[in-house]
């Protein structure tokens, strides 16, 4: 004891700047410095702006003056905003169920020894590699009210009589677009879990297979427990991907017909760029954050580490 | 519990034999090791008896029932796996009930035969346990915890002790061979360790690519090893082999190594097999330090307290000799070793086989 503390006096004196560098806190501070302004340059400056904007009436070529929440109060008398939040919700929780659904049956199918399974692979990345543009404009193509592919295909079988105007009423452009949301996304979600997948040791199956498991059981009791981590990371993405989702819509409907696939994203594009109202199309923006906030918050109880997760120190 | 019969088993990976027709069988409550060097074919045998891997060929059968196309779950068999293969996401008490609960056990036999299982292995404190929260010998007892709730016909282990320390191998090598004396349950159990294989089994049976090489009791083995491959493989350290050929008659009869020295044969040596070749084996705890026998220099000394191991240069061979008593020997000393000639072996030099 006494020797200790001898010992610590002995230790020759140190400035004040010294000793500020040696401590850990601070120097981990100073490394934090170079990600930190990165984040404030990318992240938070185009954040804070569009938050600023939509407080203010700014038009294209003119400085806006700060004039409160007036966009909001418009917005909550505009049926055009709901429309496109209607819209939003249900293009994000219809797409992102399917695409979970049929992900999590290709990446079971694909972590199968069955044969070509490379180039099978190949085939269901190839969605996730062409451009949205492009694949935009393919099934523009392919939903076309006059040359559609798939209407040609059905009035050959003789099962319809006339073509399908897939993008032209409400409803029916709303299913396409959703259509070509998830042949988009599906990649993304089916290589992620089959990561996630072939991270579960072979040995489980066996000892499972032992202990009497069927193929069910095992998907229920040793497959989908051991992924659950995995799933919250990719569902996640899935859900802020689809929610901000641009590209698809505008290349294929620019949000009609009447504005039934007009997601938030498109319309506040619309009326800031197009039209001019910066402050409004902010406002409409902006209103996307609480719901992308609940998302994350939804996903962040989610990737919790779980218990099983959790070694002795964590007790 | 059930006998196992094996019967001309081969087993192929693609056009590769890996297993060349195996004969073994095993009594009902018996515990057989299957030991043998890294890649001879153990686990893949194993794995056959539990039915992860089909059967190229030949038959294995259960109790009275062949079970070759026997899905595993059908044939009332518990296997503990080398990495022990524990749900991490159950508990231990999750981990040990799970085959209950996939055959709709009623839920309080489900809990008591777990407590028994637990209460057996000393594992009641850590029931509610995560693996992660366990050290490797906890865990490696509830793997075999999970095997004992099923009461099974036959107990498969393989290597079940190869990721534990030394130490905890020697505490658990008893645990599982006291498991066995109190359920009597028919257990294969493969091991590359011979040591293991010596201590646990009433029976071993020597796997060498793809082939049993001996079948026997550990003792058996140790003293009438059937040929040059069993006899260096059990027995630690190794025997010496030296080779040369067999020279004078019956009675006194000797073998001259390739550097000149002449060892004695035992009665027991082969009759009118003057000037044959042979390889002469002896086990290193049956030379005995005298004043008479072959000259030998020695090269290292090696005590471990309770004994010391010389390796010694005999006529150009390096042999290991083991003495229980503290002799006090330097590098570069000459010596003399004395082989009894009672407990040596003798093998063909062409294929090994005990003379
Ligand atoms: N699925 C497989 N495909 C092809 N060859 C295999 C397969 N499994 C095992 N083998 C081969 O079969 C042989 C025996 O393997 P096995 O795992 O049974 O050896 P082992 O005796 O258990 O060895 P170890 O002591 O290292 O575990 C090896 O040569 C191995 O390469
Ligand atoms: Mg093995």
């Amino acid at each position: 004891m006494l020797d200790a503390a001898a010992r610590q006096n002995a230790v020759a004196p140190v400035s004040f700047w010294t000793r500020l560098n040696e401590n850990r806190n601070v120097l981990g501070l100073w490394f934090m410095l170079p990600a930190a302004a990165f984040l404030l340059l990318f992240l938070a400056y185009p954040l804070g702006l569009g938050i600023w904007l939509s407080l203010t009436d700014a038009r294209i070529g003119r400085a806006g003056e700060f004039i409160g929440v007036e966009n909001f109060v418009w917005l909550w008398g505009d049926s055009v905003f709901w429309l496109s939040v209607f819209n939003t919700l249900l293009y994000t929780i219809v797409a992102s169920v399917i695409k979970f659904a049929i992900g999590l049956y290709l990446a079971l199918l694909l972590n199968n020894n069955i044969a070509f399974k490379a180039f099978i692979r190949a085939i269901v990345l190839l969605p996730f590699i062409v451009p949205t543009v492009l694949s935009a404009i393919a099934f523009w193509w392919i939903f076309d009210s006059q040359f559609s592919i798939i209407s040609w295909a059905l009035i050959e079988l003789g099962i319809i009589e006339q073509n399908i105007d897939f993008l032209g009423t409400p409803n029916n452009a709303r299913a396409s677009v959703i259509f070509a949301n998830i042949w988009r996304g599906v990649p993304f979600v089916a290589i992620t879990l089959l990561a996630g997948l072939q991270t579960v040791p072979q040995s489980l199956y066996e000892a499972a297979t032992i202990d009497g498991a069927s193929k069910w059981a095992m998907f229920r009791h040793i497959t989908y427990p051991l992924l659950t981590p995995i799933i919250a990371v990719v569902m996640t993405f899935s859900v802020l991907f689809t929610f901000t989702d641009f590209q698809l819509i505008y290349a294929m409907t620019r949000g009609g017909p009447v504005n039934a696939t007009h997601l938030m994203a498109t319309l506040s594009y619309q009326r800031a760029i197009l039209g001019g109202n910066l402050g409004e199309g902010a406002a409409i923006s902006t209103a996307m954050i609480p719901f992308l906030l609940s998302a994350i918050m939804f996903s962040w109880f989610g990737l919790q580490r779980r218990k099983w997760q959790q070694g002795e120190s964590d007790d | 519990m059930a006998s196992v019969g094996i019967h001309d088993v081969r087993k192929s990976f693609g056009p590769v034999e890996i297993i060349h027709g195996v004969d073994i069988s095993i009594e009902d409550g018996e515990f057989v090791i299957l030991v043998g060097p890294s890649g001879c074919g153990k686990s893949t045998l194993l794995r056959m008896i539990a039915g992860l891997e089909k059967i190229t060929s030949g038959e294995i059968s259960i109790g009275e029932r062949v079970v070759n196309q026997m899905p595993p779950k059908e044939r009332d068999i518990a296997m503990v796996f080398q990495n022990y293969a524990l749900y991490p996401h159950m508990t231990v008490s999750e981990n040990m009930a799970f085959s209950l609960r996939l055959r709709r056990t009623e839920n309080s036999i489900v809990t008591e035969r777990v407590h028994i299982a637990a209460e057996i292995l000393g594992l009641m404190p850590l029931l509610d346990r995560y693996p992660r929260q366990l050290s490797g010998g906890q865990r490696q007892r509830v793997a075999m915890g999970r095997a004992i709730v099923r009461d099974p016909q036959v107990f498969l282990f393989d290597e079940p002790l190869s990721n534990l320390d030394a130490k905890l191998r020697v505490q658990m090598r008893t645990e599982i061979k006291e498991l066995h004396q109190r359920l009597r349950t028919t257990t294969v159990y493969v091991t590359h360790d011979q040591i293991e294989a010596m201590t646990m089994a009433d029976k071993i049976v020597v796997m060498h690519d793809g082939i049993v090489e001996q079948i026997g009791a550990p003792l058996e083995l140790y003293d009438n090893p059937a040929n040059r491959f069993v006899a260096g493989f059990i027995g630690s350290p190794a025997m010496n082999f030296m080779s040369g050929h067999i020279t004078g008659a019956n009675g006194s009869a000797s073998l001259r190594t390739e550097g000149g020295i002449d060892l004695p044969l035992g009665a027991g040596a082969p009759a009118a097999s003057d000037g044959r070749p042979a390889v002469y084996g002896v086990r290193p705890e049956h030379f005995i330090l005298s004043d008479q026998g072959a000259e030998a220099s020695v090269v290292v000394v090696e005590p471990t307290g309770s004994e010391i191991q010389v390796v010694a240069d005999m006529g150009g061979d390096h042999v290991v000799a083991v003495f229980r008593e503290r002799h006090d020997l330097k590098p570069g000393q000459k010596i003399h070793l004395q082989p009894n000639p009672e407990l040596v072996h003798l093998f063909d030099s062409d294929n090994g086989q005990r003379l």
